[in-house]
């Protein structure tokens, strides 16, 4: 079998992935840096952000208050180290990126432009129209390419980690061109693979977001923590799941029922289009299921108004709205409103790590959505992702680095080698080679709909209950799926089949999470219990994988100086 | 009602199997609001698990899905169905690249084209980050900024016939990017990009077809940032000649 050796092996060349490898190599040029990514880095789903990244450059505003906005936003679930570490490395990270010349929007003096966001008490949202994780991405791609250190692996995908007496030791990869399974070894491991909204039917999130990291670390040992904490977003184009942003709204659209009423009054009145996600999108669902709603071929929905802003607001802020709008909807959204409704679009939860992205595992770190710091907790203030891409990114690139300039390279013997040869048997001598079975797809859609009805916005016990059982089944079901392209080349429904193997271990640590968590808070609503319970359930979750089941431990919540309050907007 | 059928006309090749390209048709339920995209994941999850393409954000941005459809090039998920005639549609990887499978077709040269061009922001003496951005003004923006939103889709040197006929040509994102940072106020790199952009398969192999713009999904004019790195390159070459000589 193929090895290749490197320092750092990166999973993942989104923002978080790309800003770790830049992050290693100026700390230590000498680094050898791998970004190991299943599709080419510029098409990594960072790519897909719209609104913006949140960071304190104005005079009028200061770290405290991006704090608290950010803990009340999480319903007081995040860690207040990590979120205090956060807002004070946010601007440096945001002049950074500009620097390496994000096309940002500009105020009139040149400064980088900021725009008002949802749960956020000043605008503090730097944009570049609303296309900023374009511009992100591709500027930090582009400028990665500078580091003759930093070699990347397009298009080859990671099938596990490679683990020797709970260290860390590299990878198994396909390379998708040739379909061949090859080992990448190095002395630290940085996971930043993103979400898995692909889990649900209905979600912003791209083909491509399929919890793959998420699922190596927890297969690992590594715990998955706050799981059941999943965003929904308010403004979603009913038919396809694309997203409409916040920007919309922090530009100045309303929210609208079929009344043409600004339904907001009732649930976030001193906030209105500007109150957090979890929030919104349970208000949607209050007019819709109330009958307030709109009916349309894809079930009911709720406008989204920017006819008031006028053309030239639209086109200079929102011109990636109006482009989706055009093209998908036929719309003009200078004149005519935009049908919306909530679907899933973030996890707050993820992989459990330190502020420097170390998960505990030696060797092991991860950033970014795949991460779970905590700096979300059960909210997430739209436009922190970005910058906690960058931030965090940049953390565990600096973390590894140091770490693997301390060990000596991992060699390619026992158990590495036995552990890859276990992997190119499972892939090629048993999923590739069943003959008779039931396609995946088929399989994956019922993953995707379960989800979808059972563990949404409004959750209560026998619908969590009902998803443990049924991804249960769906886990003993991929066992006899089969995979009808058996060439090697390009096997993308190989990868397909991996990835909803990766995905249903995700799935099912969400009810698992959620059915224990007795209380409402942030994005988990349960119809059972409507409030929240600090004296119960002021902590994380933490999955485990076992045997069976996924084990459900809890960790403490760092407070340091924002004591939890109600959580009223 | 019965249910409306699109016919899709899919070019499959998989290299461990069979010699040459060929047709392969497929029968797909309609719907007025699909898109490509939709139809060839339809085969894919419901008819033959085979078919290999690419794709991930299906909003035109990640620049994953592009391919000939009726002979243009265009991105898979920014294609309706009803934008053709009959609802037969043919499906074909994008021209002028190298075939992997089926539509999925190597970009290599690009990504090694556009570390060519350094596309990132040079700097004589880069300043401390602690100081703060660098200033722009909307107007120093607007000079590059149409530039900077190529999505590496690669429907350019599809439909650009210089690339057809000469891979080494640089084509035109590549050209557009290496003028986008020439002309961001932020960049003083211009003197080394310049000579490789004008090298002899730069911009000056291009004879102005334009037809990169006509496909650019983004509206990105690729022909223009071509155009303009001729012209500055002219006048660059001109001062050259007027400028004062050392001793020799």
């Amino acid at each position: 079998m193929e090895h290749h050796n490197h320092d750092i092996v990166i999973v993942g060349g989104g923002a978080a992935g790309l800003r770790a490898a830049i992050a290693a190599v100026e700390l230590q040029p000498k680094m050898d840096v791998a970004v190991v990514s299943k599709v080419y880095p510029m098409r990594s789903h960072t790519v897909s952000a719209e609104g913006g990244m949140a960071a304190v450059t104005r005079e009028y505003d200061n770290f405290d208050s991006h704090a608290y906005d950010t803990i009340k936003g999480s319903d007081f679930l995040a860690d207040q180290d990590s979120v205090e570490f956060f807002v004070k490395e946010a601007p440096r990270e945001s002049y950074q990126l500009e620097h390496w010349g994000c096309p940002f929007s500009r105020d009139p003096d040149g400064r980088i432009s900021s725009r008002a966001f949802g749960g956020m008490s000043v605008k503090r949202t730097l944009f570049a129209t609303d296309k900023i994780g374009f511009h992100l991405l591709h500027t930090l791609f582009q400028t990665s390419l500078k580091y003759e250190n930093i070699h990347r692996y397009d298009e080859w995908f990671v099938t596990s980690l490679l683990v020797d007496k709970d260290r860390v030791e590299g990878v198994t990869a396909i390379e998708m061109r040739t379909g061949e399974l090859v080992t990448i070894l190095g002395k630290a491991v940085i996971i930043a693979t993103g979400g898995c909204g692909r889990i649900f039917q209905f979600t912003t999130n791209g083909w491509i977001k399929t919890g793959d990291g998420m699922a190596l670390a927890y297969r690992a040992g590594v715990p998955l923590k706050d799981m059941e904490m999943v965003q929904y977003h308010p403004t979603l184009l009913p038919n396809t799941g694309i997203l409409i942003t916040e920007a919309a709204r922090g530009e100045g659209g309303h929210l609208l029922n079929k009344d043409g009423e600004r339904f907001l009054k009732r649930y976030v009145p001193g906030k209105m289009e500007l109150g957090p996600r979890d929030i919104l999108s349970r208000a949607e669902m209050s007019e819709i299921n109330a009958g307030r709603g709109f009916d349309g071929p894809y079930g009911s929905y709720v406008n989204l108004d920017l006819t008031h802003l006028g053309e030239i607001t639209i086109e200079d802020k929102l011109p990636f709205v109006k482009e989706l709008a055009e093209k998908y909807l036929g719309i003009d959204p200078a004149h005519e409103p935009i049908p919306v409704r909530p679907g899933q679009h973030y996890m707050m939860g993820g992989v459990h790590t330190d502020m420097h992205g170390f998960t505990g595992m030696p060797g092991l770190y991860a950033a970014g959505e795949a991460a779970c710091v905590t700096m979300n907790g059960a909210n997430r203030l739209g436009s922190n992702s970005l910058t906690e891409c960058l931030v965090f990114g940049a953390a565990a690139g600096r973390a590894a680095a140091q770490s693997a300039m301390k060990e000596i390279s991992p060699s390619f013997g026992n158990p590495v080698q036995g552990e890859a040869m276990m992997e190119e048997k499972r892939i090629f001598d048993q999923l590739l080679k069943h003959e008779q079975g039931e396609r995946i797809s088929g399989i994956r859609t019922e993953m995707q709909n379960e989800m979808e009805k059972d563990v949404g916005i409004y959750r209560d016990e026998n619908s969590l209950k009902e998803a443990c059982r049924i991804v249960g089944a769906l886990k003993t079901r991929l066992k006899n799926g089969i995979v009808e392209d058996k060439d090697h080349v390009y096997n993308t429904e190989l990868v397909s089949a991996l990835e909803l193997d990766f995905m249903l271990d995700v799935a099912e640590t969400i009810p698992y999470s959620a059915v224990l968590r007795h209380e409402s808070r942030g994005a988990h609503f349960r119809t059972e219990y409507t409030k929240r319970d600090d004296a119960h359930f002021l902590k994380h979750s933490m999955a485990y994988k076992t045997a069976g089941p996924p084990r459900i431990d809890y960790s403490p919540v760092m407070i340091t100086r924002w004591k939890p309050e109600e959580r009223v907007y | 009602m019965s249910q409306e059928i699109a016919t899709i006309r899919v070019t499959r090749y998989r290299p461990e199997k069979d010699s040459q390209p060929f047709f392969q048709e497929y029968k797909v339920p309609y719907r007025h609001d699909m898109v490509v995209l939709d139809a060839l994941n339809y085969i894919k999850a419901e008819l033959d698990g085979s078919l290999t393409y690419r794709w991930s954000c299906r909003m035109g941005v990640c620049g994953s899905c592009g391919a000939n459809i009726d002979g243009e090039p265009k991105l898979t998920c920014a294609s309706f169905l009803h934008e053709f005639k009959d609802r037969t549609i043919t499906v074909e990887p994008m021209s002028h690249f190298p075939v992997i499978k089926d539509l999925v077709v190597d970009m290599e040269d690009f990504m090694e084209k556009l570390v060519k061009i350094k596309p990132w922001i040079i700097r004589k003496k880069d300043s401390l980050v602690e100081e703060g951005e660098y200033r722009q003004s909307s107007k120093e923006l607007d000079r590059y900024q149409q530039f900077s939103s190529c999505i590496n889709c690669m429907l350019c040197y599809a439909a650009c016939p210089i690339y057809g006929l000469n891979e080494k040509f640089l084509g035109p994102a590549a050209t557009a990017l290496a003028y986008r940072y020439i002309e961001d106020s932020r960049d003083q790199g211009k003197d080394i990009r310049f000579p490789i952009v004008h090298e002899i398969e730069g911009v000056w192999e291009c004879t102005l077809v334009g037809e990169c713009s006509v496909v650019c999904p983004k509206g990105v004019d690729p022909m223009l940032a071509i155009q303009r790195t001729k012209i500055l390159g002219a006048t660059n070459a001109i001062k050259s000649i007027l400028m004062p000589r050392g001793g020799r």
